[in-house]
């Protein structure tokens, strides 16, 4: 009885881990889905997120405000998604390439700064979870829903909100006309410049939230190579998603759960060596790809630099 | 394109030395990131120089450190010729590497050549399977090959790591109650020749026949004419009769198991076995990114490959040299090394412009369009 118990409550967390473990994969998602429907490809997400969660994790390192943490990531994330603009947009290199590049670049760049400023594993104490009155003491659904920190509650928020601005604001139809049919956009005087820059500094803003969700808010650490390549998922999710808000809602949740799923059947003993547990959301999203990939379109200017009067 | 003169604009001199004026501008860019980390540039780029090429063991080692970049790079050079964009060589080449680990450690008695040849072409066909999935994936199903070869990556290292932490594990490892994550040495005789006392291995003279070979096959094969066909234009290519998803999935298939044969020699001649730190670079490390910036630094030209390969390994060779002399982490490579993609891809921008130009010049009615 006492080991059911036991098992239940453990059951609980997972759930609830899974939940929180979807956050860094929605902001980073949300944030591609922007720059692709604009018709950026923005590979070097992995890059970007390492130095939001650098930038954001030294920050309350040193001054021990939360607030000037996420700042920090935003700010850096922005600046690294205007770069990846201005080669992708103005300069109209090779996307997946370039984005290879800026992957590579805040790569060695966080750990460099991460080895000269820190030196050791540190943690900081991140985000608490907030405490709803009521809500957070009702069982099994509080602890589930109700023992989150804010950077949780952000993600999911934001879900509902990129889907109105993508698709109900003249802004989010600017957004998706660019991707779609640059030369019709440009030709209804639609700078398409300038929202494909607008669409790639927000995806590079997310993407820095990302970052700082992870080393302020959930891990509280920062470490070398601290995403371990969950930017790149990111992207794989956007595809996944079928370049849909909600895809990239069921896509974040289905990773975290696996992912959840995996520390469960630890917990249980259940004996699947750990890293076919790891490898398990990597084969699901190539075999959903293949799934999907005759059923959605990805939008038509996808990684196509616009060439005005062509 | 009648009375078209050949010029010898400024322009086509400048064009191909593009990658060069891109990498100086990298270079400065770098040397602002040392001036901030309180380093002096001079002394750091030097040590680097004198690290990366100033010994004969430095030489070496540069070679060495070049020749999985090589590898990848001639596989990039095919797979992006043809018009794919392979990121998977950090998994083919682990692929290749435990294939060939695993054939090594199972015939330990076999004589030198045969368990090198067999080790070789196990773990050529290991990173064209590694490479082939992604290829039937994109020809058959149409999935972006970008995020099915990241995929790859990552089953790769996970498969890699349970099979040292478990099968594969040293024998002596678990005896002595140790658990380090790595196979037995492998027997002598499956050492390839080395130019002792350098690490230089006999696998970087291999990586340059086939540079050449490559080059042969892309430029001078009806295949590789058809690779580089379906790469330039597929709609062209189909109405011409071309196979086109059968040579996009055979680009695939061989810029893998060109990887898959880099990780190969990696094991024979420098390794001598297997080995995993839980991710894909300690192993590899980063060669199968650094391969595919090896290789557009080469312009995507199998010879031109081989210096880009052996710049790049000298910056990593020489980064350790530069972290003992000005206390600059090695790391701070990764991030030039980001920045050298990103600017000569940008840099391109000016070739285009080039070539349009040159195209738009023999018929004056075509007007060009301003700017942009």
């Amino acid at each position: 009885m006492s080991d059911q118990l036991l098992s239940f409550t453990t059951l609980i967390g997972i759930i609830a881990s899974g939940i929180r473990l979807a956050t860094p994969y929605l902001y980073a998602t949300i944030g591609e889905t922007f720059g692709q429907r604009s018709g950026l490809l923005n590979l070097g997400v992995d890059g970007i997120m390492l130095m939001g969660a650098y930038a954001a994790f030294f920050t309350t390192f040193n001054t021990g405000s939360l607030a000037l943490g996420l700042l920090a990531a935003i700010v850096v994330g922005g600046i690294m998604g205007l770069i990846m603009a201005f080669f992708s947009v103005t300069l109209k290199a090779e996307q997946g390439i370039s984005g290879i590049g800026v992957y590579l670049f805040g790569l060695g760049m966080s750990n460099l700064l991460f080895r000269k400023t820190l030196g050791t594993v540190e943690t900081v104490s991140g985000f608490p979870p907030i405490h709803f009155p009521i809500l957070s003491d009702i069982p099994v659904i509080g602890p589930i829903f109700f023992s989150h920190n804010l950077l949780v509650y952000g993600a999911f928020a934001l879900v509902p909100i990129s889907w109105f601005v993508l698709n109900k604001t003249t802004l989010g139809l600017k957004i998706r006309a660019v991707g779609e049919n640059p030369e019709a956009a440009d030709s209804l005087g639609v700078s398409v410049e300038r929202i494909r820059y607008f669409s790639e500094t927000v995806g590079g803003v997310l993407a820095g939230i990302a970052g700082a969700s992870l080393s302020i808010a959930l891990l509280n650490v920062f470490q070398q190579n601290l995403t371990n390549g969950m930017g790149f998922i990111a992207v794989a999710l956007v595809y996944f998603g079928g370049w849909r808000v909600a895809g990239a809602l069921a896509g974040s949740l289905l990773f975290s759960t696996v992912n959840a799923l995996q520390l469960w059947m630890q917990v249980l003993g259940i004996p699947v060596p750990p890293d076919f547990a790891l490898m398990m959301p990597y084969v699901l999203t190539i075999a959903v790809l293949a799934f999907a990939a005759g059923r959605v379109r990805a939008p038509a200017a996808l990684s196509k630099p616009f060439e005005r009067g062509e | 394109m009648l009375g078209q003169v050949k010029r010898f604009g400024l322009g086509a001199i400048l064009g191909p030395l593009m990658p060069f004026f891109a990498t100086l501008v990298a270079l400065l860019v770098g040397a602002v990131m040392l001036l901030v980390l309180e380093a002096n540039p001079l002394e750091a780029y030097g040590a680097l120089l004198e690290g990366a090429f100033g010994s004969a063991n430095a030489l070496a080692d540069t070679v060495v450190k070049a020749t999985p970049l090589l590898f990848v790079g001639l596989g990039i050079c095919i797979a992006f010729r043809g018009g794919v964009i392979n990121i998977g060589g950090e998994g083919q080449l682990v692929a290749g590497a435990v294939a060939a680990t695993a054939v090594a450690l199972s015939f330990p008695h076999w004589p030198g050549w045969a368990i090198i040849s067999l080790c070789l072409t196990v773990g050529f066909l290991a990173g064209a399977i590694w490479g082939g999935i992604p290829g039937a994936l994109k020809a058959y199903l149409n999935v972006n090959e970008i995020l099915s070869t990241i995929m790859l990556n990552m089953i790769a290292v996970q498969g890699m790591n349970f099979l040292l932490r478990g099968p594969m594990m040293d024998p002596l490892q678990v005896e002595q109650g140790s658990f380090i994550p790595q196979t037995a040495r492998f027997t002598t005789a499956a050492d390839l020749p080395r130019l002792a006392p350098t690490r230089l291995h006999a696998g970087a003279g291999l990586a340059v026949v086939l540079a050449v070979l490559v080059y042969v096959f892309l430029w001078r094969t009806t295949i590789g004419y058809r690779i580089r066909a379906v790469g330039l234009n597929p709609n062209a290519s189909r109405v011409a009769g071309i196979k086109v998803k059968q040579y996009i999935m055979l680009s695939l298939v061989l810029s893998g198991a060109l990887a898959g044969l880099g990780g190969a020699t990696q094991v024979l001649g420098l390794h001598h076995r297997m080995f995993t730190d839980g991710s894909a670079q300690g192993f590899t490390g980063g060669a199968g990114f650094n391969g595919i910036v090896a290789a557009l630094f080469g312009k995507l030209h199998p010879l031109g490959t081989i210096p880009a390969s052996i710049l790049f390994g000298a910056l990593l060779v020489g980064a350790n040299h530069m972290q003992r002399a000005v206390q600059v982490p090695s790391d701070f490579i990764t991030a030039l090394n980001g920045l050298v993609v990103v600017f000569v891809v940008g840099s391109e921008i000016w070739s285009r412009r080039q070539a349009r130009r040159r195209e738009l010049k023999p018929s004056p009615d075509l007007h060009v369009e301003a700017g942009t």
